[in-house]
């Protein structure tokens, strides 16, 4: 009890530091490929705690109010990963957080935050689908919903799952809004489109929004890390293999519409992943 | 106490967000402000990043005259930035109204309508003297800081009070 507890309160405090660091790598090596020397590392940190330490200002209660269910949400998403519950709880509880987050995107009259919202609405349609047909294939392979299952289980899923895993990448394409499907808000933001979502966000809930974010990185990061779960080598190449991925695709590409992302994540992601799941139910 | 607000302090000298207004400028200065966000400059080395939001920004750029339509707008950016904030005026024409200050339908430069902390001289100002400006209004956050550390609220009532007045 007393060993969990500690888990629990570890994972909920070094969570948003790694998602933090990742994020300042994001920006280096994005800066890198745009042959720019790009911000220090710890630059998300700097902006974190320049925007909690801001003047508060919100349009409506309600705004702060959604914010921090979604930041609660997350964080809870997170701690639940790191006990080894349930998979489909998880993606739940995450799915209500980005429910809120729209939510409150949606209370304000804003046409920015509003046409965001229906964008994020669009892209939690295209990614959910996704992620919980790869849970049924670890379902359907393990036998059990369970991450603890998927950590006892001796042989890599990958090699029974690897459609499904690219159809992971491309999910985690989406959630964490990077190019070409970077429809909602994006942190490349020059316009005021292109911050959707948050426009009507500031100071320290546009804080906690990002520190939302953080922690969801994480966890989709943790998800992904378990389809190589036999070695803890296996599960870290697997996660930053995959965000370095991600930071290369958002880089090459432009932003496409919500039309041609609904279309590639349903028509390609569902086809994979159905070959897949068919796939390991004849060779049961 | 003392050492939350050296971290507040460095992360507000760390993470500049700008937000860029173009009040009536020949274009001339916009071209120079956006050069900075090149590869050639690239600010985003010290944590600066091009907002195109007031509510995000923490310095706000001006560039041009102000004319009797526009300022309703600038006035209008400033006051939903959150506190603190910090102006930078651009070129001769933000200074003072430039080669516009005859004209009929202009009112001068920024400082007839919002307070600016820093002025950057020039027609069109290199992108390093721009950069040298937001480098100048830095420092003026240490000074700010002080004021707007506490209460910040109670501060930008006084302040739209003051700014009503006038
Ligand atoms: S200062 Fe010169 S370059 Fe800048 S807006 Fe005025 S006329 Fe144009």
């Amino acid at each position: 009890m007393i060993y969990k507890t500690a888990l629990l309160i570890g994972a909920l405090i070094t969570a948003p530091f790694l998602g933090g660091l990742l994020m300042g790598l994001d920006r280096i090596l994005t800066a890198r490929l745009q042959s720019r020397i790009g911000p220090p590392l710890l630059q998300p940190f700097y902006d974190l705690i320049k925007l909690l330490r801001k003047e508060k200002m919100v349009v409506n209660v309600w705004q702060a109010f959604c914010v921090n269910c979604y930041v609660a949400a997350a964080s809870i998403s997170v701690g639940l990963f790191i006990l080894g519950s349930d998979l489909l709880l998880i993606l739940f509880i995450q799915a209500v957080g980005a429910i809120f987050l729209v939510v409150g995107a949606l209370t304000s009259t804003s046409p920015y935050s509003q046409v965001g919202a229906h964008r994020e609405l669009l892209q939690i349609l295209s990614y959910e689908p996704l992620l919980i047909l790869a849970i049924i294939g670890i379902y359907l392979e393990t036998g059990s919903f369970k991450i603890e299952a998927v950590l006892d289980w001796e042989q890599p899923l990958l090699m029974r799952l690897p459609f499904l895993f690219l159809v992971t990448g491309y999910a985690l394409l989406v959630k964490l809004r990077k190019s070409p499907v970077d429809l909602s808000t994006s942190h490349h933001a020059h316009q005021e489109l292109v911050k959707g979502l948050t426009t009507d966000y500031s100071g320290p809930y546009l804080a906690l929004i990002e520190l939302g974010h953080w922690y969801e990185v994480v966890l989709f990061l943790g998800f992904c890390s378990l389809f190589w779960a036999t070695s803890w080598i296996g599960m870290l190449i697997v996660a930053l293999g995959l965000f370095l991925a991600e930071i290369l695709v958002d880089n090459t590409t432009a932003r496409l519409t919500w039309r041609w992302m609904l279309g590639s994540t349903w028509g390609l992601g569902l086809t994979l992943s159905l070959i897949n799941l068919i796939w390991l139910f004849l060779r049961r | 106490m003392g050492i939350f607000k050296n971290i507040t302090e460095i992360s507000r000298m760390k993470s500049p967000w700008l937000l860029h207004f173009d009040c009536g400028s020949c274009n001339g200065c916009d071209i120079e402000v956006l050069a900075c966000l090149t590869p050639v400059y690239d600010v985003e080395r010290f944590g600066i990043i091009h907002v195109g939001n007031p509510k995000h920004a923490d310095l706000l750029l001006v560039t041009g005259t102000v004319n009797h339509r526009n300022k309703k707008v600038l006035v209008n950016l400033h006051q939903q930035m959150p506190e603190p904030k910090i102006v930078v005026a651009i070129g001769a024409c933000g200074l003072s109204g430039g080669i516009f200050r005859e004209a009929y339908n202009v009112v001068g430069g920024v400082d007839q309508v919002i307070p600016v902390h820093v002025y950057v001289p020039g027609c069109p100002p290199k992108p390093e003297a721009i950069i040298d400006g937001v480098v100048l209004a830095l420092k003026e956050f240490e000074a700010k800081n002080e004021k707007y550390g506490q209460g910040a609220r109670g501060k930008r009532r006084e302040a739209n009070k003051e700014q009503e007045k006038s």
